[in-house]
């Protein structure tokens, strides 16, 4: 039997189960351990070993008869914003405490067809409005990277915190995440994972508790570039009950990655050279380039000249969005519902169980979106950022159209933070963290964080790179060839 | 454009979340923040521009209007906080 089963990649994992090297039941009893033992990350805030070990045996009979797609018998953590069925699902929110859903999440139901087994839910920032994993209900996720010997507590990044501390401490072979303005890339870069939100449209959001519907893309966090174009390609198609899901064939992503990108393309967005990037980002920068140029690309300036107006508009969409998508939470269907005082009416419950269950940062941004959506404000606000994000869109087809095949920046302005250090912070100072992954968002546009480096503090640094629509599999092997140059293998030494 | 004490309080009322009167300043404060760094979008030109619609250049699907779900009342209620005779319950609305 093989050692240390939850330390492998997903690739590792479905080539050993289908030479009958390992089971799944062993694999899952190996990441089980590990999250019982992880406590100290609060990555994982619902357990479900019952469920992870019923589909373990399942998978296995599965793999005996020859019927197994690459996702079967690989252990998996999803994000709390998944509805699951029978298991608590509350996006990290009060306001859903005690929540089952009565129904699966397509992207879980796609997943779990294909033999996959899931460990438990992984914390995140409530609603996913967060950079830093410190909006939770559950408390921090903590990640497991540290600067040096400093013990101070590091934040995983956001919203898909949970997500990528418990991939990049193993305790599981990969994660579902969910990305609205960076919500994979940057948590993946803050802990030397790889993470991929692809093309909007590509994954179905049926099921996955809604934030900003124009922006939400699902997505895998993963150890390595060949375990997230397996799991996306299980986890997206063609979904009717979503009616933004694509009506388009899915490609085997993983047969795509040859590493060849002799020819290809890449394009340097001038606008992301942002003041007061650090030197340490600006060299991850030119580095990357200079491995994609040796592996034989053409390195291209280019110029995306909206780029600035990207996070004001933002948010303004996302919480014009937000504000709507959670009206529903109103105590009456579903979740919390405050207690009444004498004479109470139904609007001070509406107004009592919105104070109680939303955290601050929810309510803030639901506020902002009540004010930009409100009469007199709608044109000047809400249609000027729509008008904004076409103009953004509008410089990546420019640029897509004179031939540029993928983009790459930085995934975000700075290593992983401490947890806490940006408190006294005004909320535009923690917005900044997605200054270089929310274009991507507002073009509708695949984009991946790889690592390829460590700071002087010796923290993971990862670089995006941003794809034409639909075009995941090019994107995945222009990641594929980053990661076999950039050879990033280090890991965070245990401490938890 | 500044968001005063009453503006602030109007927009918690229409969002239906209770602040408490001595939570106005700060929020009124953030809410300046947040919409300060909004106004950059006046720098830019939009003339001619349509608000985007749909970011993906495609038609949104249509299913047949007819009935494809139903007879699920125990779970749609399985998760209300108070639900009576087969119907959510709350408080009176209509004196």
């Amino acid at each position: 039997m093989m050692t240390d089963l939850n330390k492998l990649t997903i690739a590792e994992a479905r080539d050993a189960l289908r030479k009958g090297d390992v089971t799944s039941v062993e694999l899952t009893e190996a990441c089980l351990a590990a999250v019982e033992g992880a406590g100290a990350l609060n990555a994982f805030v619902h357990h479900t070993p019952e469920i992870a070990r019923a589909q373990a045996a399942a998978a296995d009979a599965r793999i005996a008869k020859g019927d197994a797609p690459a996702m079967c018998g690989i252990p998996l953590g999803i994000k709390d914003l998944f509805c699951t069925k029978g298991v608590p699902s509350q996006a990290a929110s009060r306001i859903l405490q005690g929540f089952r859903p009565e129904y699966e999440s397509t992207v879980t139901q796609n997943l779990f067809d294909a033999g996959a087994v899931m460990l438990g839910k992984l914390n995140m920032d409530e609603f996913a409005m967060g950079s830093s994993n410190e909006t939770s209900c559950y408390g921090n996720a903590v990640n497991p990277w540290r600067r040096g010997n400093d013990e101070a507590a590091l934040t995983p990044g956001g919203s898909s915190g949970g997500s990528a501390s418990a991939v990049a401490a193993d305790l599981c072979l990969g994660a579902t995440g969910t990305d609205t303005g960076g919500s994979i890339r940057q948590p993946a870069a803050f802990t030397g994972i790889t993470g991929i939100k692809p093309t909007y449209g590509r994954c179905s959001r049926w099921g996955i508790v809604a934030f900003a519907s124009s922006l939400d893309q699902a997505g895998p966090m993963t150890k390595t570039v060949r375990d997230s174009a397996i799991m996306l390609g299980a986890m997206c198609g063609h979904d009717p009950k979503d009616s933004t899901s694509a009506d388009i064939p899915v490609p085997d992503f993983e047969a795509l990655l040859t590493g060849d990108i002799r020819g290809k393309v890449i394009g340097i967005p001038r606008e992301y050279r942002m003041e007061g990037m650090p030197a340490e980002i600006e060299k991850l920068w030119s580095d990357g380039a200079d491995m994609l140029r040796a592996a034989g690309a053409e390195i291209r300036d280019i110029s995306l000249p909206h780029t600035k107006y990207a996070l004001p508009a933002y948010y303004v969409i996302a919480p014009a969005e937000a504000s709507s998508n959670l009206a529903r939470y109103d105590g009456v269907r579903y979740g919390h519902r405050a207690k009444l005082s004498q004479g109470d009416g139904i609007t001070e419950m509406y107004e009592k169980t919105r104070a109680e269950g939303f955290g601050s940062e929810v309510q803030r941004r639901v506020m902002v979106g009540t004010y930009v959506l409100s009469a007199g404000f709608y044109d000047a606000y809400y249609n000027r950022a729509r008008r904004v994000r076409a103009l953004i869109k509008r410089d990546f087809d420019e640029a897509f159209a004179a031939g540029v095949d993928a983009i790459l920046t930085p995934a975000t302005p700075s290593a992983a933070f401490g947890l806490g250090e940006m408190t006294d912070a005004d909320p535009v100072q923690m917005y900044l963290n997605d200054v270089f992954t929310v274009t991507v968002n507002l073009a509708g546009l695949p984009g991946i964080a790889v690592p390829t480096g460590l700071d002087g503090k010796g923290l993971p640094l990862g670089l995006q790179l941003i794809g034409r629509p639909w075009e995941e599999g090019d994107l995945l092997n222009t990641a594929y060839a980053l990661e076999q140059a950039a050879g990033f293998v280090a890991k965070p030494a245990k401490w938890w | 454009m500044s968001i005063d004490l009453e503006t602030a309080a109007k927009v918690a009322k229409l969002a239906r979340i209770a602040v408490p009167q001595d939570a106005l300043p700060a929020l009124a404060n953030e809410f300046n923040t947040i919409l300060g760094f909004i106004e950059q979008l006046n720098e830019v030109d939009v003339e001619g521009v349509e608000p985007m619609t749909s970011v993906t250049p495609m038609r949104l699907k249509r299913r047949e209007d007819v009935v494809s779900d139903g007879n699920q009342q125990a779970a749609v209620l399985s998760n209300a906080p108070d639900a009576r005779e087969g119907f959510f319950a709350v408080p009176k609305v209509v004196e």
